[in-house]
């Protein structure tokens, strides 16, 4: 007896699926206005900062704001593809931590740095691998594999690396890591965020894959009748997820030319309010790449913004706090308004009042 | 997210119709596995080092679970709904500092009062959580790292770089963090005592019944006529007074409070429940497993020093043993169904 | 389809993986590059210029919302006010060593005349601080040093070694001259506390101190509950521990609090550096009969004059030049572009109820 013959539940299939109703006619709208309301959001916050805020408006600000952006930027594309799968990495900071560990390390005991960046990035697509394969190989629910994974990778930071910094990395490499695009202020690692968004984002807008993560993202068990390799697709996004928070690792600890075990604690939860913000839907099968990108500028944008106007680190906090809360609360009421002017269309609640 | 495991395999029915007596039986053997586990770890620290067990290091280790097992058990009531609540770890220190600064301005004030109140702040806080997630009917992990940011916000404001030290606090409340009866710390008694309530509630209340009901079967649970809007929301309240009190306790143990409190905790109760059993796609789970998965993750803290392993060995041991928890309750889950299922061979 | 192009990719990348390998023969590595800390460059000192009155000060704590932090910088805003400046006070809700890197890059943008920083990472802040210098600003480091060629003028707490000897003769006093003692201290990789540790184990090793026994040296990450949990399991492994010396203000109040509670009350002697607000229930209560600490708040009043008179050209951070630092008198600056704020103050319960912080 196949496997898929005997699942009968969409309710168990697709843990979220039970209260979500198709929504393929108005994707294409819903995605528009999301990402339209993510985007216009950014373009305001920046005209008010450049009117209100002293010194915003300058190219220094910009080339700061992508410094202090660059890893949640590069971590946040991955994330994105695997949260449209239906799927999460909450183990992406610690993998960040763990590669910045190990490169410090390497390079303590003399390895070159021409051999130790390639090896981190194949370490960071390693533990992708692990992840992936715990959740597509066993089968386990990818948000308890990867907060076990989480504490595990940051423990085995501490455990190589322990309270020590390496921080003796060739002032070419250290410079060269914030190193400016002639003679303007913006960093060149722009170029480098540019080109992965690029790639990330024809993958998912323009090729059969993308449509097919939107697809198991929808409705996993549809998707895999429909002849896509559910298996295989997640877990090369984990491995994706994995090599690309190994890069942003090591740009990290070239950035700050400090390699520590507890570099980018916690980043995993900004990533994720990023990818959110930018409107791609935690239940999967919703979202585009150009909206977490606004995501991602936009809380980038307000706190720098904040930071220049002297307002305090706390305002920051809760701004963060209120935006993620009303990115999600406010659709569902606009949603829920119209269904009570018609009361004729079927009921189709944004999101089911599960996780 | 859905869980892939899902999708490759059959859906699990744990708490179907028939399989109740079976599915008490798998939770039998987790909850034993755990133990197991626990007595391990304490029989061989103890050869290491037979202090481990003197009546202070027991009464600490007590004392160092208190906070953790109330906070899982709260965490238990919302994930068996199939939610999850992020903020727990800024409604602790929000309670925390709200009971601290209550003390601070007024310090003749009542202790009991002073209690009730560091607990409200946690009810409104759950409230909140609540709110959002039943009534707007937004997702649960968003709203809850969101409310994580907010409620810790209004902490660092509040605080503005004040501390709350011991000498701000009366002694009979901090009194209550170091008394005990029999050798049992009172703060232990609270924890018991949390568990033994909401572990009967759970069993022996429809109500609490139909929690495991929402949490396998959203759909059919509203269809079959449980509020299930009223029951989540009434749940992120039980989750938030529980992380208020845990709150408390943490004031009257610590004494010295700022705006940090609690920060990063979120995650340790989560695994603390996975850990103890309970799925995190929820229907399934109890409280005592969960609360003796915090005594674990206590117990490997506290043991790891005298078992003269470096610290930081800890989190790494702390991950493995979820990915542990959760491969094992897989594997439980597969051989429980199969046995339902008449011992019929099918590809995995 | 979809798996062959992407094993494809994955073999391609792969591939230019190890040819890099291959050809990182003769790479950088540690041994290959030698960069002496560059000397910063110091023009000429004129100890007769004139503090202009506005000048921008910004002091970056490690945290905000951290009383130690929050106490020092009013001593810094003191100065600040008597030198007719702007005081300005920013920094990361949490300590975490690249958090501090964004604010350093704003003040800088506002055009800070001078920054007082306490670092959290020695190196990660160094590249932003050395921008904020190229852009004019005149950098203090106080508390926790940078990188020494990362900044102008250090205002050290104490000299390490009078830390180090105080705290020596506090804790041989209270264990009578004989016994094992233990240490219990913030993170492993913090400069202050590795240094002093260091030198207390030196001072232990002289002759006169032989009857004490240094067991073991655990660290509390200044992680209240964490402190706490490591002096429970010293208490445990070393049953015959006479004493323990903390030299963190939250390591302290950990172990003193323990210790308060538990059966070890009286035997255990616990000193090191802590605040007076928190340590006086422990000092009234017995458990603790002496501590010290430099008075935080004279820290920051010498750190934001340091700023002004390099700002002003007064001083530019060599050995020997000297500056007025108002109330406290007058300061030279030692080798290595330290200054020294003093030794440090013992608080036992005759004395604490001076002290407010």
């Amino acid at each position: 007896m196949a496997p898929e013959v005997t699942a009968p539940s969409s309710g168990q299939g697709a843990p979220f699926g039970p209260d979500r109703a198709p929504r393929g006619g108005t994707l294409r709208r819903l995605l528009a206005t999301r990402e339209a309301s993510v985007l216009g959001a950014l373009v305001v916050t920046v005209i008010l900062a450049s009117f209100w805020v002293d010194g915003f408006f300058t190219d220094r600000t910009a080339g700061f704001l992508i410094l202090d952006v660059t890893a949640i930027a590069l971590i946040a594309l991955p994330m994105t593809l695997i949260v449209i799968t239906g799927e999460i990495d909450l183990s992406v900071a610690s993998i960040l931590g763990l590669t910045s560990a190990v490169m410090g390390q390497l390079w303590f005991l003399g390895l070159p740095l021409e051999t130790i960046v390639p090896l981190c990035l194949a370490l960071g697509a390693v533990l992708g691998a692990i992840n992936g394969l715990l959740v597509t190989v066993a089968g386990l629910p990818s948000l308890a594999v990867t907060i076990g994974t989480m504490a595990l990778y940051r423990g085995l930071a501490y455990v190589i690396l322990g309270d020590r910094a390496v921080a003796d990395f060739p002032r070419s490499w250290t410079s060269g890591a914030t190193q400016r695009l002639g003679e303007t202020a913006i960093p060149w690692v722009v170029l480098l965020i540019a080109a992965l968004a690029v790639v990330f984002g024809i993958v998912l807008h323009a090729t059969p894959i993308g449509r097919s993560l939107y697809a198991i993202g929808s409705n996993d068990e549809a998707a895999r009748f429909a002849g896509i390799s559910v298996r295989m697709t997640k877990l090369w996004l984990f491995v994706a997820s994995g090599a690309v928070s190994a890069l942003a690792g090591v740009f990290w600890t070239l950035q700050y030319s400090s390699a520590r075990a507890d570099n980018a604690f916690g980043l995993e939860l900004s990533v994720v309010a990023a990818v959110l913000l930018g409107g791609v839907s935690i239940f999967g099968g919703l979202g585009a790449l150009p909206g977490v990108i606004g995501g991602v500028l936009l809380l980038g944008t307000i706190r720098k913004a904040l930071e220049l106007a002297d307002v305090s680190s706390d305002t920051l906090s809760v701004v963060t706090g209120l935006l993620l809360v009303i990115s999600v609360v406010a659709p569902n009421i606009v949603a829920r308004l119209k269904e009570r002017r018609r009361p004729d269309t079927p009921s189709v609640p944004a999101h089911s009042n599960q996780r | 997210m859905s869980a892939v495991s899902t999708s490759a395999q059959p859906p699990l029915q744990e708490h179907g119709g028939g399989d109740a007596k079976a599915d008490r039986k798998l939770r039998q053997v987790r909850e034993v596995g755990i133990l197991l586990a626990l007595v391990l770890l304490v029989v061989a620290t103890t050869i290491v080092n037979p202090n481990f067990l003197s009546a202070q290091s027991v009464r600490d280790l007590l004392l160092g679970a208190t906070l953790l097992t109330i906070l899982a058990v709260g965490q238990t009531l919302v994930i068996v709904t199939r939610s999850v609540d992020l903020s727990v770890g800024s409604i602790l220190g929000l309670s925390a500092f709200a009971v601290g600064s209550l003390f601070a301005a007024f310090p003749t004030m009542p202790v009991p009062v002073a209690i009730i109140a560091g607990v409200l702040v946690g009810t409104v806080c759950g409230a909140v959580n609540g709110a959002l997630v039943a009534l707007a009917r937004v997702p649960a992990l968003v709203v809850t790292l969101g409310t994580l940011y907010i409620f810790r916000g209004i902490d660092y404001w509040w605080a503005s770089g004040k501390q709350i030290n011991a000498s701000d606090m009366p002694s009979a409340f901090l009194g209550m963090g170091r008394a005990s009866v029999l050798g049992i710390p009172v703060l232990a008694l609270v924890a018991v005592l949390v568990v033994a309530v909401v572990g009967w509630y759970l069993t022996s209340y429809r109500s609490g019944r139909e929690l495991y009901a929402i949490g396998s079967e959203p759909a059919a649970a509203r269809l079959s006529g449980i509020p299930v809007d009223r029951r989540i929301f009434m749940a992120f309240v039980a989750n938030g007074t529980l992380a208020g009190l845990a709150g408390v306790l943490y004031a009257a143990r610590f004494g010295t409070l700022d705006a940090t409190v609690g920060t990063g905790l979120e995650l340790q109760v989560v695994a603390a429940a996975v850990v103890g059993g309970v799925a995190i796609f929820g229907g399934s789970g109890t409280v005592l497993g969960a609360a003796l998965g915090a005594v674990l993750l206590t117990t490997i803290g506290s043991a790891l020093p005298i078992l003269r392993v470096s610290g930081f060995w800890q989190q790494a041991v702390v991950g493995l043993l979820i990915l542990t928890a959760i491969g094992l309750d897989r594997v439980l889950a597969v051989r429980a169904e199969r046995k339902l299922r008449g011992g019929q061979s099918r590809g995995a | 389809m979809f798996r062959t192009r992407l094993a494809r990719g994955i073999a391609a990348g792969t591939a230019a993986g190890a040819l890099l390998l291959l050809t990182a023969c003769g790479g950088t590595t540690r041994d290959s590059v030698e960069e002496g800390g560059s000397e910063r460059p110091a023009g000429e000192a004129d100890p007769d210029a004139e503090i202009p009155e506005g000048l921008t000060i910004s002091f970056l704590p490690k945290q905000l919302n951290n009383p130690y932090s929050t106490f020092a910088n009013t001593g810094g805003a003191e100065a600040v006010e008597e030198l007719n400046g702007e005081f300005k006070e920013v920094g990361p809700s949490e300590a975490s060593a690249s958090s501090q890197v964004s604010y350093i890059n704003t003040v800088s943008q506002q055009g800070a005349d001078a920054i007082v920083i306490a670092a959290n990472d020695p190196n990660a802040v160094c590249a932003a601080l050395n921008s904020a210098s190229d852009a004019g600003a005149a950098i203090v480091s106080y508390d926790s040093d940078t990188a020494p060629e990362c900044r102008d003028v250090f205002i050290n707490q104490a000299s390490a070694e009078g830390i180090a000897k105080t705290q020596v003769e506090m804790i041989v006093e209270q264990v009578d001259g004989e016994g094992q003692i233990a240490f219990l201290s913030a993170t492993p990789n913090a400069t202050n506390q590795n240094a002093w540790l260091e030198l207390m184990e030196e001072e232990l090793a002289k002759p006169e101190y032989s009857d004490i026994e240094v067991v073991d040296t655990v660290y509390g990450n200044d992680d209240d509950q964490k402190s706490f949990q490591e002096m429970q399991g010293l208490l445990q492994t070393y049953p015959d521990l006479k004493g323990v010396v903390s030299p963190t203000t939250v390591g302290i109040a950990a172990a003193a609090r323990y210790v308060s509670d538990s059966e070890y009350k009286g035997k255990v002697a616990v000193t090191g550096l802590g605040t007076p607000n928190q340590m006086s229930e422990y000092v009234k209560n017995g458990t603790v009969e002496e501590f010290a600490l430099w008075n935080p708040k004279d820290l920051g009043y010498l750190a934001g004059y340091a700023g002004a008179a390099l700002s002003a050209g007064q001083i530019t951070g060599a050995e020997g030049e000297t500056f007025s630092a108002g109330r406290l008198g007058d300061y030279e600056i030692g080798p290595n572009s330290e200054v020294i704020l003093g030794p440090p103050t013992k608080f036992n319960a005759d004395n604490i109820d001076d002290f407010d912080f």
